[in-house]
């Protein structure tokens, strides 16, 4: 099996060509340290107004803080990921050069967010967390089976997140430009996978919205599987469902894009 | 000579011709002795075997929505490709040439099966592409001037990996096909150098070497040697023979560079509005067009117009710079000897005409066609 070589290897591409930007890399754990701090000092204010908001205990919350900074660039929660290459891709027409390969487009860019991921757990996320953890009071289980389980929890959440950016990148085709759909996504994903609150403080109806939306998937349910918050089953299905959604449904656009790809550098 | 609309009584010639001038193995089968009459005969073109790629009657109709107001839209219909007929033989190298915007892309496209034609029949290689474009994938080779498929951020070598996987090549035949290109391409120093710190022309070789590594039966070139300097462009043009006479690898080349087809292909053909202008040999070409070249000199002053023998003539003048006009055909070292013995010569040079220059000329030799050209045209 050709294929079964093929998208292995574009995600050690993708893995490595996130790895050759080393200073950049730098940069991103400073900032993702400096927000962590900012945002650490403002939910310990927080959770000393209300405390257990949204059933967290101090500790936890400030380690839920450290995830979404580990997390962050791993799961392009704010976009950031290889959508902005497609976009540019299919602005320019290069989208052509893509569809010539004997390959399929979704798995080939899958293959590559999944590499750029992985990376992003190693180079962007282990730093901010440590520094969390050896500076502040944080809920960290000492079980090696929460650390699995919450591992097992990443995959479907990086394939959510791939998903969401695909369906916004394809949207170029008929945009023309993805300036405003990569704006949306960022809103969107700070509000909705819960980097300012945790979706568990969202209170009421909105918080059963947003807890029942693809963002969920991404942050929340690991930090839950991590933080004993939620079985992991459960956090498994709700994920694999989006992430099989969004899947199905970038197919679906895709081949209505491709269709029209003529319209570029014709 | 003939410039018709379809790939007429000229081009059955040419067609045959250039398969009888390949030096590579056998790929049509049969006897050797009688492998060369058998290519002849189905390189003529017409629905047999030996066409390799081949269009009858394609044409590719889009719609496009312009907005003509507040919510108001106007449905346009645009023919990119109209009525396009024509066949390339395996082995042939045929230059595909036309003004930007003519269809020479969209062909391009159907050809590589990512858009399907509105009307007509096109094979390659006895395949339908936009039913079967994987499969074709792996019979052809692609690479564009403008456009890399190389991986910016990583070495040349890894691009050369992931190819060796996406086209599924057995492991002996991509060694040696590596070793064979980056010998011929002069690629060695290159292979671990991060393909964004190559130049234009070290990054078209790369590509190059890419689209090849499969051994694809036909490789089409779009502007491959556009904003290479002069050697850069001398060496891709010379593997690109090589690959002609050794390996007898079809080519549809697109080009704006006359030499390209000049030193490659033995077959041109122009396209404009998606119509097939004229099928033939680029001599033909030149004599529809009644080309000229340019000839600029610089004196050591300003003069009068020099006195050039006919059929050159002075058409500009600007200071100590004069430019001359004379047929493409004519050598143009008796009226630069000439100038240089008469006149305080300080520089010259010798511009060759453009294609699009040629096609305008063809245009004007035959307004009456050109002019009752229906309007349905791109915009």
């Amino acid at each position: 099996m050709g294929a079964g070589r093929l998208y292995p290897a574009v995600a050690v591409g993708g893995f490595r060509r996130y790895a050759t930007y080393r200073a950049a890399t730098a940069a991103g754990v400073f900032t993702n340290t400096v927000f962590g701090l900012i945002l650490v000092y403002t939910y310990l204010a927080l959770w000393d107004e209300k405390p257990h908001l949204g059933g967290y205990d101090q500790a936890q919350a400030v380690t839920y803080v450290w995830l979404g900074q580990a997390l962050y660039s791993t799961l392009a929660l704010q976009g950031g990921g290889v959508e902005k290459e497609l976009m540019a891709r299919i602005r320019t027409g290069e989208i052509a050069v893509d569809l010539y390969r004997p390959a399929d487009l979704q798995l080939w860019w899958l293959a590559s967010d999944m590499g750029r991921a992985v990376f992003q757990i190693l180079g962007r996320g282990v730093v901010p967390f440590v520094f969390g953890a050896l500076v502040f009071d944080m809920a960290v289980p000492d079980d090696p089976f929460a650390w699995a389980a919450f591992a097992v929890a990443l995959l479907p959440a990086m394939v959510v997140s791939f998903g969401i950016r695909y369906l916004a990148a394809l949207s170029v085709f008929w945009l023309m430009d993805g300036t405003g759909v990569s704006q949306a996504v960022m809103v969107l994903g700070i509000f909705c996978s819960g980097m300012v609150l945790p979706l568990n403080a969202f209170p009421g109806v909105l918080g059963d919205i947003v807890r029942a939306l693809p963002w969920a998937a991404q942050l929340q349910m690991p930090a839950d599987v991590l933080l004993g918050r939620t079985a992991p089953v459960a956090a498994y299905a709700f994920q694999a469902a989006w992430a099989v959604a969004l899947l199905a449904a970038g197919r679906l656009v895709q081949a209505a894009a491709t269709r029209r790809v003529v319209v570029q550098g014709g | 000579m003939a410039v018709d609309g379809g790939p007429g009584g000229a081009a059955d010639g040419i067609t045959g011709g250039a398969a009888g001038g390949r030096t590579g193995d056998g790929a049509v089968g049969g006897p050797e002795g009688a492998a060369s009459a058998v290519r002849g005969d189905a390189a003529r073109g017409g629905p047999s075997d030996g066409a390799f790629i081949e269009l009858d009657r394609v044409e590719k109709v889009f719609d496009v929505r312009r907005r003509t107001g507040f919510l108001k839209r106007e449905r346009r219909r645009v023919r990119a490709v109209d009525d396009l007929s024509f066949t390339v033989a395996r082995g042939e190298t045929v230059g595909y040439i036309g003004p930007n915007g003519a269809g020479k892309s969209t062909t391009i496209k159907m050809l590589t099966g990512i858009l399907t034609p509105s009307g007509g029949r096109l094979r390659v290689a006895g395949i339908e592409p936009s039913r079967e474009r994987t499969r074709l994938a792996q019979r052809i080779g692609v690479v564009f001037g403008q456009r890399t498929t190389l991986w910016w951020d990583l070495p040349l070598v890894d691009s050369y990996r992931l190819m060796h996987r996406m086209y599924r090549i057995p492991d002996a035949r991509y060694r040696a096909n590596l070793d064979r290109l980056v010998e011929h391409l002069d690629l060695g120093p290159l292979l671990d150098t991060p393909v964004r710190q190559l130049s234009l022309g070290q990054r078209m070789r790369g590509d190059i070497a890419a689209a090849l590594l499969h051994d694809p039966e036909v490789l089409y070139l779009d502007e491959p040697t556009i904003g290479l300097d002069v050697i850069s462009k001398a060496r891709v043009r010379d593997f690109l023979r090589e690959l002609r006479d050794e390996r007898g690898t079809t080519v549809l080349l697109t080009t704006h560079d006359l030499q390209d087809i000049e030193q490659l292909c033995s077959r041109v053909m122009v396209i404009d509005h998606g119509r097939l202008m004229y099928d033939g040999p680029l001599a033909g070409l030149h004599e529809a067009g009644e080309s000229e070249r340019i000839l600029v000199v610089d004196l050591d002053r300003e003069l009068p117009p020099v006195d050039a023998p006919a059929p050159a003539r002075v058409v500009k003048v600007e200071g100590p710079r004069q430019w001359l006009a004379f047929p493409s055909s004519v050598s143009a070292a008796p009226l630069v000897a000439r100038i240089a013995a008469e006149y305080p010569l300080v520089d010259l040079s010798v511009r060759e005409p453009d294609i699009e220059a040629v096609i305008a000329r063809m245009y004007a030799g035959q307004g009456n066609r050109a002019a009752s050209r229906p309007p349905t045209s791109i915009a």
